[in-house]
């Protein structure tokens, strides 16, 4: 299993650091926050504008098994946020989503509203009208 | 008289057509290809043309067009707790 992360990350020597992050993960099970940190901050993951987190390139099972896992525990917190707030899932996610993507730092992946992947720069990123 | 005898002929025809058609092809039965047929031929004649066109722009999901700018305002500063509240999912 290790192997194949290898592998598959090969190419590229950002993927390949958190391939082996990953596969370190994989026999310890403990490392998974410091997993997903690296991921963003290697652009493999990236914030979208719906609230939740994207695979940017080549989706590998590694990379997918992190962003379900990540967007069922978001999708569980939006939902009782929602409720307290009176608004719907959708709104809370998108208004997070907002937030998130204002929030990512120099380098760091996210999608603009038209659905392209961009990297984040000093500038203001690109996000959608409505948000704060 | 002739259109009572065409009616009783055709279906002998027909069935001695299928059994053949049914044993080089590999049918089970002709009767999902028939209806399918029928249905094809009923559409197109109802429709009169059916044009599949690929798009000429790339497909957008407009998943929150129903979000309105006053909600958003109003959970902006909830939801910023919720991500600082919780690191390791944001």
């Amino acid at each position: 299993m290790g192997r194949k992360i290898m592998k598959r990350s090969f190419p590229y020597a950002a993927a390949l650091a958190v391939g082996a992050a990953l596969a370190l993960a994989g026999a310890s099970g403990t490392a998974f926050a410091q997993d997903y940190n690296a991921a963003k901050a290697a652009g493999l993951i990236g914030e979208k504008p719906d609230g939740y987190v994207g695979i940017v390139g080549n989706a590998t099972p590694e990379l997918r098994r992190m962003v379900d896992d990540t967007n069922i525990k978001r999708k569980a917190v939006y939902a009782e946020k929602a409720k307290a707030e009176r608004a719907t899932v959708e709104e809370y996610a998108f208004t997070s989503g907002c937030l998130l993507i204002a929030k990512t730092q120099p380098g760091m992946k996210y999608q603009t509203p038209g659905g392209a992947w961009k990297t984040r720069d000093a500038s203001a990123p690109e996000r959608d009208s409505r948000c704060p | 008289m002739n259109a009572a005898r065409l009616t009783l002929k055709r279906p002998a025809a027909k069935t001695g057509d299928m059994v053949i058609e049914r044993q080089g092809e590999g049918w089970s039965s002709p009767r999902p290809y028939i209806a399918a047929a029928i249905l094809l031929a009923g559409s197109m004649t109802l429709g009169g043309c059916i044009s599949v066109n690929a798009p000429d722009k790339p497909i957008v999901i407009e998943l929150n067009i129903n979000i309105k700018q006053e909600v958003i305002y109003r959970i902006a500063a909830d939801a910023a707790n919720t991500i600082t509240e919780n690191p390791d999912i944001f």
